[in-house]
């Protein structure tokens, strides 16, 4: 059964893209969003764990809305790591069984 | 699909009031139904018509009403949670001893039976929150 996670707290301040990482299925999908986005650059000390779940099977996406607001571009994005659009984020919510939010 | 939303923030903490109204409304515009938006925790902030934002910044409450207007949602506010910070209809104040009501156009206070039955009867309840 397929997951939607979504992880709004910057990995930088708080455990939860951890945690979340910790017990995610490989079929599931994390959804940085809001102060969450940072987690997505590259050449920071979030990336590895980031890239070790990829490898796993777990999809990562971005809301690319959260990303402008905080002056972040898109071209910073580690590769794979989809930028979706609050259309997007609905998508997502409806193509997983579950959404868990990591607050 | 049918959606039920729960935002536990205030207007003014961080973003998720923000987030929540923006995945509400991508979700109406993209032919989702919205069973629900339930408002607990600091996020009955959300339901009073008081608030006074600077006319350059959004204000969040009447986003709230005004979709709720043109899309005839649902919007609860949970009645310990909106009584502890003082979120009030006619009848509450009343009860109360309050000078007035406070809470904003489309919003009622319910119990948190609303929230429970929003997850049973919705296909996915999305927690807004910080």
């Amino acid at each position: 059964m397929s997951t939607l996670h979504t992880v709004n707290k910057s990995p930088f301040e708080r455990n939860s893209l951890d945690t979340c990482l910790l017990l995610i299925k490989n079929d599931s999908t994390v959804l940085l969003i809001e102060d969450g986005v940072s987690g997505a650059l590259q050449n920071t000390t979030a990336s590895q764990s980031i890239s070790d779940a990829m490898q796993e099977g777990v999809k990562f996406a971005v809301l690319g809305e959260d990303l402008n607001a905080r002056g972040l571009s898109a071209d910073r994005v580690i590769d794979g790591i989809s930028v979706v659009d609050y259309a997007g984020f609905v998508q997502l919510a409806a193509d997983h069984d579950n959404v868990q939010s990591w607050l | 699909m049918k959606f039920a939303i729960q935002i536990n923030e205030g207007p003014f903490t961080h973003q998720a009031a923000d987030t929540a109204y923006q995945f509400t409304k991508a979700a109406i515009e993209n032919g989702h139904d919205i069973f629900r938006v339930f408002f607990y925790h600091d996020g009955v902030n959300n339901g009073t018509m008081y608030g006074v934002p600077p006319v350059d910044d959004r204000n969040v409450q009447a986003l709230w009403s005004d979709l709720a207007e043109k899309h005839d949602l649902d919007l609860v506010v949970c009645v310990a949670a909106a009584q502890r910070r003082g979120i009030m209809d006619e009848d509450e104040a009343k009860r109360h001893g309050k000078g007035a009501a406070n809470i904003a156009p489309k919003f009622r206070i319910s119990g948190l039976g609303q929230l429970i039955e929003a997850g049973i009867q919705a296909d996915r309840l999305m927690v807004f929150g910080d």
